[in-house]
């Protein structure tokens, strides 16, 4: 289902999938290429939860989240050149070289600090709820991780501590395992988490605590949506589970690219390796909201067809701009040991 | 003597530790980290199904666990994989582990082994890219082994699992590809004793882990120009053999000491002011260390290198004081 908002808002959601997904398909590229080094995340497979739930959000909330982080600042209105360069580790990225994938952190955005220490946000999620608070400053801060953080004891730890107190944060836990925990309802518990179905254990705390699928937006645009207006009516924290089919090219340990995606595959994924199919026909949450998009008449065809290439054309050009900029000078390992 | 790849000695040891000893349980699977070879670990998974386990994202509990059956009888050895994520652990290894021993009166023995894979591995940036060693120094209790070679992996790593102490295992993720002798049969080395690794008689270099390959690199670049370089390996830092290291020193006189901790408070920091303290008469020249900056690690390659122990920052030290 397609979220309730004026159809110029869904081409912008449309927007922002895409832009997520051909960044992504690039950047395993530009590693391909050997223009950047070591281990890394894309979001592929979980653009319709990020997209439609950061845009339920208002200007300076506070948002957290981890290794896998691409997607989220794109979600938000990062600047995909800055990003690029992050990442490449130049001097323009948004750290100015010093975090790379794992840290990308843009404050303007409300993007603080991003761990790559799995459940490392947690904790610091309920600390901006708390300062929020405090001031009464009508803020709200989202926490997104995936489903192996609640493997960490910081996570319960927090959500006793945002229970008890009423903090206001949402806890956006992104279930990518195609046999991850609580993956259908019924199925096995996963061989690393007892807890089954994942929401029992914020509801433990008496965290209400929903699970939805995240390949679908309007699902994730409703659920956000209402959490995120109980969390301003002060009714303290809420956790939220989406679940996604795992991307065929993040199987293994460094990402692949099994076929560059197309708007029109929406239509047609004959042009997709056989062996990758189902996944493109029934998995994938940019595929499927394009569809969507076309059989609500929110968008021709053509209409698609023509975003597609403007956001194609944006993310060659962040490469080129990224592949342009310089590396940071040696001694800027020095600075900002401290404020 | 064969020749074995460091990543190859390490399994063999893991694997006739298995074979040899059913008290002994591996807990995590990441014992080669991200190398392409990691999938080997798999063998050692299938043959012993039992006593080998993956465990949650819960560096916290399974440590604490490992700790726990190790007093119970067990031998445990845990698998961390990154050096920063020993931290997550923490007050399992530090407050319960490191004082287990001591603080009941010497009743209680907790025979663990915690591994990890650490320091500057390439594009590690802040947060994977930890050297905790000296800050595990400061933990009185842990045994903390740093092997360089393939034939001292092997050899501590079976002393390791054996010691009735907690010990910290750590090794560096750009060490798994080094090619080195390995002797047939046991060759398990004792805790303690440090390795000439090279001798010369112009300047001692301490290093560890990974800093001993490249100061056996620099020695031999040097060596061309006449300048004879002694390597001095400790092996181990706790327990320290001293006597070794200043043996070397009364020996050339001058010493550069390298490792990849943090230059307050390092490995290099201890070892220095030991020599300062018990071999002032001896030096001809200020000590150089050369280690990473009191910085975290940045992302960036040139940002990364340029905080590196690297051969070159190695090399210049050497010269510094040769003066
Ligand atoms: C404390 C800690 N332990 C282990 C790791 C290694 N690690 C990186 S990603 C990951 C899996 C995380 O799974 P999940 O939270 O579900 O996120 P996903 O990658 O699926 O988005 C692990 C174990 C880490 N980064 N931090
Ligand atoms: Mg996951």
């Amino acid at each position: 289902m397609i979220p309730k908002v004026p159809r110029e808002n869904l081409l912008e959601l449309c927007r922002r999938m895409l832009l997520i997904r051909h960044f992504e398909e690039r950047l395993i590229h530009l590693h391909d290429e050997e223009r950047f080094s070591g281990h890394y995340h894309v979001y592929i497979g979980q653009e319709a939860t990020g997209v439609p739930a950061l845009s339920c959000l208002e200007r300076g909330d506070f948002l957290f989240t981890t290794h896998r982080n691409h997607g989220h600042l794109l979600a938000r209105g990062a600047d995909p050149r800055r990003l690029f360069a992050e990442i490449l580790g130049r001097k323009d990225g948004y750290n100015k070289g010093k975090g790379g994938t794992f840290h990308l952190a843009a404050s303007e955005l409300g993007f603080f600090h991003t761990s790559g220490i799995v459940g490392g946000i947690i904790p610091l999620a309920t600390g901006t709820a708390y300062a929020a608070r405090a001031k009464k400053s009508g803020q709200i801060t989202v926490c997104l991780f995936g489903d192996g953080a609640l493997e960490e004891g910081a996570a319960p730890e927090s959500f006793n501590l945002a229970s008890l107190w009423k903090l206001p944060v949402l806890f956006l836990c992104e279930n990518n395992g195609k046999y991850g925990a609580g993956r259908a309802v019924g199925a096995a518990q996963s061989p690393t988490m007892a807890v089954y179905p994942l929401t029992d254990l914020p509801a433990t705390y008496k965290i209400p605590a929903k699970q939805i699928d995240g390949t679908d937006a309007g699902a994730v645009h409703v659920a956000v949506s209402e959490a995120v207006a109980k969390i301003r009516r002060g009714e303290g924290p809420q956790f939220i589970e989406t679940q996604t089919v795992r991307w065929p090219g993040s199987e293994t340990n460094w990402p692949v690219v099994p076929v560059a995606t197309d708007a029109a595959m929406a239509w047609d994924v004959s042009s997709v390796p056989e062996a990758v199919r189902e996944w493109y026909r029934s998995s994938d949450p940019v595929l499927i909201f394009i569809r969507e998009l076309w059989e609500k008449k929110q968008a021709t065809k053509e209409d698609i067809a023509e975003l597609d290439r403007d956001v194609r054309k944006a993310v060659e050009q962040a490469a080129n701009f990224a592949l342009a900029s310089p590396f940071p000078e040696p001694e800027e390992a020095l600075k900002d040991v401290f404020a | 003597m064969r020749e074995l790849a460091y990543y190859e000695a390490k399994l063999e040891a893991l694997s006739e530790l298995m074979a040899a000893d059913e008290s002994v349980h591996l807990i995590g699977g990441s014992f080669l980290g991200l190398s392409p070879h990691r999938g080997l670990f798999s063998a050692i998974e299938k043959n012993y199904p039992d006593r080998v386990i993956a465990p949650p994202i819960s560096e916290l509990g399974y440590s604490g666990l490992a700790i726990g059956a190790a007093m119970a009888g067990l031998r445990t050895v845990v698998d961390l994989g990154t050096g920063s994520f020993i931290y997550e652990a923490w007050p399992q290894v530090v407050n319960e582990a490191a004082n287990a021993f001591y603080m009941s009166g010497g009743q209680t023995r907790a025979p663990v082994v915690f591994h990890v894979l650490h320091g500057i591995r390439g594009a590690g940036a802040a947060q994977h890219s930890h050297s905790p060693q000296a800050m595990l120094w400061n933990c009185p209790g842990l045994e903390i082994v740093l092997p360089s070679s393939p034939g001292d992996v092997k050899g501590l790593l079976k002393t390791a699992a054996r010691s009735p102490n907690p010990t910290i295992f750590i090794d560096h993720a750009q060490l798994l590809e080094t090619r080195g002798p390995v002797p047939e049969g046991d060759g398990a080395i004792p805790f303690g004793r440090a390795e000439v690794k090279r001798a010369g008689k112009d300047v001692t270099v301490i290093a560890t882990s990974i800093e001993v390959q490249r100061s056996l690199a620099v020695a031999e670049q040097l060596a061309r120009e006449g300048i004879q370089v002694e390597v001095v390996d400790p092996r181990t830092v706790v327990p320290l053999d001293f006597a070794t290291l200043l043996e070397s020193v009364e020996k050339t006189g001058r010493v550069v000491i390298v490792d990849q901790c943090h230059k307050s408070c390092g490995i290099a920091a201890e070892i220095a002011a030991r020599i300062a303290e018990e071999g002032f008469d001896k030096l001809k020249a200020p000590i150089r260390r050369v280690t990473t900056p009191d910085v975290p690690i940045p992302f960036s390659p040139p940002l990364e290198e340029f905080v590196t122990p690297s051969e070159p920052r190695i090399i210049e030290a050497i010269r510094s004081v040769l003066r």
